[in-house]
C-alpha cells in the first residue's frame, strides 16, 4: 500500500502521520505539497491536522476550496480510503465530502488531553483491526471539534452506522462528564455512505508510539495497520 | 533635530554627546532613530554587559554561547540542541492576547536563525493576584489564550512552564517565552554577513508601522496611560510565521543560506549593525526594495519598525536560487534589500538618496551604562519561629489550592503540547517535561523562579531558582546540560533595585560555577515597574536548565506505583522558610530566612539521586520545593491516587517546628520511593556518599499520614487532596474543575 500525506500551507501533523505511516508494516508513505504531484498512483490518501491556511474564516474552509480537494474527491468516489485527521476531519466537512459542522469546543478553549473512544463501526478501512465496543485511548488537540448535524441528517447517520468513534469514560459509556467538546452523542468520528471517507478528531499517530502514551499503550497503530492490510482496490 | 525631539527617544544627554563627538558631525533624523533603537537598554544590555560578563559560559557540549539568537549544544551523533529565552512584559501589560502571541514568535524566529527546529515551548508567567484581580485574570485568561493561539498554530508544542501569582505584577505582568529547538551540527548558521558581494533578502511578512518603536516601549518604565502605546505592539500573524519556519527548514538542507538572523527588537536597525559587526563588513541597503504594508511608511519607521514573521537572510550572489525557489512555492514574499560591503558601515539609501551611513560596529558597541547599586538596609529576622495553625492537614489542604502550588491543568490543556510527536513526559506529568530526541537520547526542560525568596534575597533567590530547575531535571533523571537565564527588574536607575540585580547575576554566576553547569543565553528586562505608583516587580530571575538523559528506562517520574514501595527522604531540611508559601498564604509573614543555595552539596545530591535512577532502583522521584516536604508527598500521592504511611523522625533536619519540617523549602531535597527487595540496595548506595537521608515510610491505601515520631501530622485522603489542587486556578477565575 502507498499512502499520500497531503501537506497544505498550515499543515502541522504532516511529519508525524508520516512518521506513523513509515513505522506500519506494509505501508509505503509520501508526504505530497498540495498543489504538486499526481495523487493517482496512491492507494490511500490522508490529510492531516494542523491549522492550513491558517484556518482563516473557518477551520479547513480555504483549504477545502483548494485544487487539490477536486483530485481528492475523484479518488474518494472511486473508493479509495480517505483518512481526516483533526483539521484534515474539518477540512472534509467543509469540502461536503462528510457530512455536518464542526462547531466551536462547548468550552470555548483549545483542548490538549487524552480520551477514551469506544469503536462502533469496524467496517472502514481503518478501523478493521479493532472489535467492535472496543475502548481505544488517543489524544486531542482542537478548538473547533464539536460534531453537530441537523436532526435528520443525525438520524441517517447512526440508522446507517457511520458514526465510527464515540468519546466514552473508562467504563465505555458515552457520558456527558467523557464528553470534551460538547459533541452531538459524543460522536468523535464519522464516515461517508460508502465508509472509505472517515474523518476523526483525535490523532492515532500522536499514539503510535508506546514511549509517547502515558499509559505505554500504542492504540493509534490500529488505524495504519488495518490499511496494511488491504489489497488495492480498497477491500 | 532638537535636544527636545531626542529627548523624546530613549537616548541619554551622555549618549547624544558621544554620538556627535564620534561621527563628527549632525546625525540624520534616520541615523537618529537607528542609534536609538540599537542603543537601547532592550538591544545594548548596556546597563548589565559588565556584570553578565562573570556568568560561566563554556563547558564541552556548548558549541555557541551568549551574545548569539541562541545558545547551542552538542547533544552527540551529529544533533544539537538549541535554546533560548525572550519576555514580552510591556507588550502583554497593554496587550496580553497580542503581546503573548508575538513573544512566542519572536523566540521562535530565535531558533530558526541558528539553523535549528523549534521543537518545544516554555512559558513562564507571573501575574497578580488571581484570587481577587479582575485585571490580573484578565490578563492571565489573554495571556494563556495569545499563547495557545499562537503556539498551536504555528505546530510547535508549549511542553512546560512555571507561573506564579504576586501582587507586585498587578500592573506588570511578566510573559517569558523560552524555546528549544534541535538541528543537525552541519546545519548550523549564524548571525554574521562575512563575505562582501553577498546578497541581503527579507524573508517574510512586510514592514508596517507595528512595533515602532518596540525596543525603547521596553526600555522605559510602564506609563499611567500605557494603554494608548499599544502601536508599540505587534501584530501576530501565526500563518506567515508557520510558513516561514517551514520554508527556511527546507532552505537550510541546500546549504545556501550563509547568515540569517531574525527581524526583532529594533528591527532591521538592530539585525544589520549586528550581522556586519560581527562578519567584519558592512551592509549597504535600498528601503525602495522593502515590501511596506502601507505606502507611506517613513524611513525612520522602515528602520525602527519591529513587524513580525520577518528573517533576515545573507545569501550568495550567485548561489540562492534554490533558496528562493522554495521561498516562492511557500508564497512566502522575498525581497532582495541591498548586499554586504567591505566598508564597515550601515548605509541606508532610500532610492538615490543616502538617508544613513554609520559604522556598524558603533551601533553594535553602544557605550556601557555604569550604574550605582546600594543594599537596602537589612529586614530583621526574627530568630523566634512564628507560631501557626495547629491543624497541619488542613494548612496542607489551604497550600494544595493556593494558586501558586495547585494544577496548571487549566493552562497547558489549551496548548497543544504532543505535536511534533516527541513529548514523553508531558505536562503535569512530571517535575520536567521530556522530549524524544532525534539522536535516540532524551532531552528534559523546566524552568523555574521565586520572587518571593528573591525579593528576601536576591542571591539566593536567583541562585535558588538554578538549583530548583536542575532538581526538576535530576528529578526525571536527567543529568544538567546548561541553562539560560531571564532577568527581570524594575528600573536599574534606582541603586537599590540596580543592587539586586547585581546580586542575581552573582549568585548564578557561583551557583553555576559550583555545579559546572554552562550559561549558554539569556535576557535582561529592565523598567518592570510602574510609573503611576513608582513600584518595582519583586526581582524575577527565572532559570530555564536541559538536562539530557541517555536511556529510555532511565525516565523517573513523582507518582507513586506500587503498594508496599518503600519511601526515602534525600537531603537535610533547614530553619528556611523566609519568602515560603507557607510564610506567605498561611502566617501572612514576609520575612524569614531565605532558602541557601548551596552548590557542592546540591551537587553530590543530585549525582546519588541520578546513581539510584539509573540503577534502576527507583520507582518514582520527586523534588521538594514550593511547599515543601509535605507538598512533595501530596503531589506524589495525586496522580495515581495511592496514599503512604510516613514518619519523619528520621529525616535529616535542623531543630524546627513540626509545621517547619512539613514546609521549609530548603533546596537539595528528594523524595524517592523504592521497590522493597530493593531497599536494602539503595540504602547502600546512599550510605556510600556523604548526602543526609532516611527511610520515611511506605507507600499504600487512599491516605496520606505523616506522623513526627508517632505524633499525627497530618492525614488526608488522595481525594480531598486532589480536590483542592485540580480547583485551585479554575475557582480562581470562577470555573467549575
Amino acid at each position: 500500500m502507498n499512502i499520500a500525506v497531503i501537506r497544505f500551507p498550515g499543515s502541522n501533523c504532516d511529519l508525524d502521520v508520516v512518521a506513523a505511516l513509515r513505522a506500519t508494516k506494509g505501508l509505503k508513505t509520501k508526504l505530497v505539497w498540495h498543489e504538486s504531484g499526481d495523487l493517482r498512483d496512491f492507494d490511500a490518501l490522508v490529510l492531516p491536522g494542523g491549522f492550513s491556511f491558517g484556518d482563516y474564516l473557518r477551520a479547513g474552509a480555504i483549504a477545502a476550496r483548494s485544487p487539490a480537494i477536486a483530485r481528492i474527491r475523484r479518488l474518494a468516489e472511486k473508493g479509495i480510503p480517505v483518512l481526516g485527521v483533526c483539521n484534515g476531519f474539518q477540512i472534509l466537512v467543509e469540502a461536503g465530502l462528510l457530512p455536518g459542522s464542526l462547531l466551536r469546543n462547548s468550552g470555548l478553549k483549545f483542548v490538549c488531553k487524552w480520551v477514551t473512544l469506544r469503536v462502533e463501526n469496524n467496517r472502514t478501512p481503518f478501523t478493521r483491526e479493532s472489535k467492535h465496543g472496543e475502548l481505544l485511548r488517543l489524544p486531542i488537540a482542537h478548538n473547533e471539534g464539536r460534531v453537530f448535524l441537523p436532526e435528520d441528517e443525525l438520524a441517517a447517520l447512526k440508522r446507517t452506522g457511520r458514526i465510527v468513534f464515540r468519546y466514552t469514560d473508562d467504563t465505555g459509556e458515552p457520558s456527558a462528564r467523557a464528553n470534551p467538546n460538547g459533541s452531538q452523542e459524543n460522536i468523535a468520528a464519522i464516515c461517508n455512505e460508502d465508509g472509505n471517507v472517515l474523518g476523526m478528531m483525535p490523532h492515532p499517530e500522536r499514539a503510535a508510539d508506546p514511549i509517547l502514551d502515558p499509559e505505554g499503550r500504542s492504540d493509534g497503530i490500529s488505524i495504519f495497520s488495518s490499511l496494511a492490510g488491504l489489497d488495492r482496490s480498497g477491500n | 533635530m532638537t535636544e527636545t525631539e531626542l529627548a523624546i527617544l530613549g537616548l541619554t544627554p551622555d549618549e547624544i554627546k558621544y554620538a556627535r563627538m564620534f561621527l563628527g558631525r549632525e546625525p540624520t533624523q534616520v541615523e537618529w532613530a537607528i542609534i536609538d533603537a540599537e542603543w537601547s537598554e532592550h538591544c545594548s544590555y548596556k546597563s548589565s554587559k559588565n556584570l553578565l560578563k562573570t556568568l560561566p559560559t563554556s563547558g564541552k557540549r556548548v558549541l555557541v554561547g551568549p551574545g548569539y539568537d541562541a545558545g547551542v549544544l552538542d547533544v552527540g551523533g551529529g544533533y544539537v540542541v538549541s535554546m533560548h529565552i525572550e519576555s514580552h512584559n510591556h507588550p502583554s501589560a497593554v496587550d496580553p492576547y497580542g503581546g503573548a502571541a508575538t513573544g512566542i514568535g519572536g523566540v521562535l524566529r530565535d531558533i530558526l536563525s541558528m539553523g535549528t527546529r523549534p521543537v518545544a515551548l516554555i512559558d513562564v508567567l507571573r501575574f497578580g493576584n488571581i484570587d481577587e484581580s479582575a485585571h490580573s485574570q484578565w490578563l492571565f485568561r489573554n495571556v494563556v489564550r495569545g499563547i495557545a493561539d499562537y503556539g498551536n498554530c504555528v505546530g510547535v508544542p508549549t511542553v512546560a512552564g512555571e507561573v506564579e501569582f504576586d501582587e507586585s505584577f498587578e500592573r506588570n505582568c511578566l510573559v517569558d517565552v523560552a524555546c528549544v529547538g534541535v538541528g543537525r551540527k552541519e546545519d548550523l548558521v549564524l548571525a554574521e554577513a562575512r563575505d562582501p558581494g553577498d546578497m541581503v533578502v527579507i524573508a517574510g511578512g512586510s514592514t508596517g508601522r507595528d512595533g515602532i518603536r518596540g525596543a525603547t516601549f521596553a526600555s522605559k518604565n510602564l506609563a499611567k496611560n500605557a494603554e494608548s502605546e499599544r502601536s508599540s505592539v505587534q501584530v501576530p500573524d501565526p500563518f506567515m510565521k508557520k510558513l516561514l519556519l517551514d520554508s527556511i527548514l527546507e532552505a537550510l538542507r541546500t546549504g545556501e543560506i550563509k547568515g540569517m538572523k531574525d527581524l526583532g527588537g529594533g528591527g532591521l536597525s538592530s539585525a544589520l549593525s549586528e550581522m556586519a559587526s560581527k562578519g567584519g563588513t558592512g551592509i549597504e541597503i535600498d528601503l525602495k526594495r522593502l515590501s511596506l504594508r502601507e505606502p507611506d511608511v517613513t524611513p525612520v519607521e522602515a528602520m525602527i519598525s519591529e513587524s513580525q514573521e520577518r528573517m533576515l537572510l545573507v545569501l550568495g550572489e550567485d548561489k540562492s536560487e534554490k533558496t528562493l525557489r522554495i521561498l516562492r512555492k511557500y508564497e512566502v514574499p522575498v525581497a532582495i534589500i541591498g548586499s554586504v560591503t567591505n566598508d564597515g558601515r550601515i548605509t541606508v539609501k532610500s532610492g538615490r538618496t543616502v538617508v544613513a551611513s554609520l559604522p556598524a560596529d558603533f551601533l553594535a558597541k553602544a557605550p556601557l551604562f555604569p550604574r550605582q547599586e546600594s543594599a537596602p538596609m537589612p529586614k530583621r529576622t526574627t530568630a523566634v519561629e512564628p507560631g501557626g495553625p495547629a491543624d497541619l492537614s488542613k494548612v496542607l489542604l489551604n497550600l494544595l489550592s493556593s494558586p501558586n502550588i495547585g494544577s496548571r491543568r487549566w493552562i497547558y490543556e489549551q496548548y497543544d503540547h504532543e505535536v511534533g510527536v516527541r513529548t514523553v513526559l508531558k505536562p503535569g506529568q512530571a517535575d520536567s517535561s521530556v522530549l524524544k530526541l532525534p539522536n535516540g537520547k532524551f532531552l528534559a526542560v523546566k524552568a523555574d523562579g521565586n520572587s518571593k525568596i528573591s525579593s528576601l534575597d536576591p542571591y539566593n533567590g536567583a541562585a535558588g531558582c538554578v538549583a530548583e530547575a536542575c532538581r526538576n531535571v535530576v528529578a526525571v533523571g536527567a543529568e544538567p546540560l546548561a541553562l539560560v537565564d531571564h532577568l527581570q527588574f524594575g528600573d536599574p536607575g534606582d541603586p537599590q533595585v540596580y543592587w539586586s540585580f547585581a546580586e542575581s547575576v552573582r549568585g548564578i554566576a557561583d551557583y553555576c560555577r559550583g555545579i559546572g553547569v554552562p550559561v549558554v543565553g539569556g535576557k535582561v528586562s529592565f523598567y518592570n515597574q510602574d510609573e503611576h505608583t513608582q513600584k518595582p516587580i519583586r526581582p524575577s530571575p527565572i532559570a530555564l536548565v536541559t538536562g539530557l538523559i541517555n536511556d529510555q528506562r532511565h525516565i523517573a517520574s513523582p507518582s507513586l506505583k506500587n503498594e508496599g514501595d518503600v519511601l526515602f527522604i534525600i537531603g537535610r531540611t533547614r530553619l528556611e522558610l523566609g519568602g515560603s508559601e507557607y510564610y506567605d498564604r498561611i502566617l501572612g509573614c514576609s520575612t524569614g530566612r531565605a532558602p541557601t543555595a548551596r552548590p557542592e552539596e546540591d551537587l553530590e545530591t543530585n549525582s546519588l539521586v541520578l546513581r539510584l535512577i539509573r540503577a534502576g532502583l527507583t520507582t518514582s522521584v520527586h523534588d521538594c520545593s514550593r511547599g515543601g516536604i509535605g507538598l512533595g508527598l501530596a503531589e506524589m500521592c495525586i496522580p495515581a491516587h495511592r496514599g503512604a504511611k510516613v514518619d519523619l523522625r528520621e529525616a535529616p533536619m535542623d531543630p524546627m517546628s513540626p509545621a517547619a519540617l512539613l514546609f521549609s523549602e530548603s533546596h537539595g531535597r528528594f523524595v524517592a520511593s523504592i521497590r522493597p527487595g530493593k531497599a536494602l540496595e539503595a540504602e547502600g548506595v546512599m550510605t556510600d556518599g556523604k548526602v543526609p537521608h532516611a527511610r520515611i515510610g511506605t507507600v499504600g491505601g487512599r491516605e496520606l499520614a505523616v506522623s513526627l515520631g508517632g505524633r499525627n501530622l497530618v492525614l488526608l485522603s488522595t481525594n480531598e487532596m486532589a480536590k483542592a489542587w485540580e480547583s485551585s486556578i479554575p475557582r480562581a477565575l470562577g470555573e467549575s474543575v
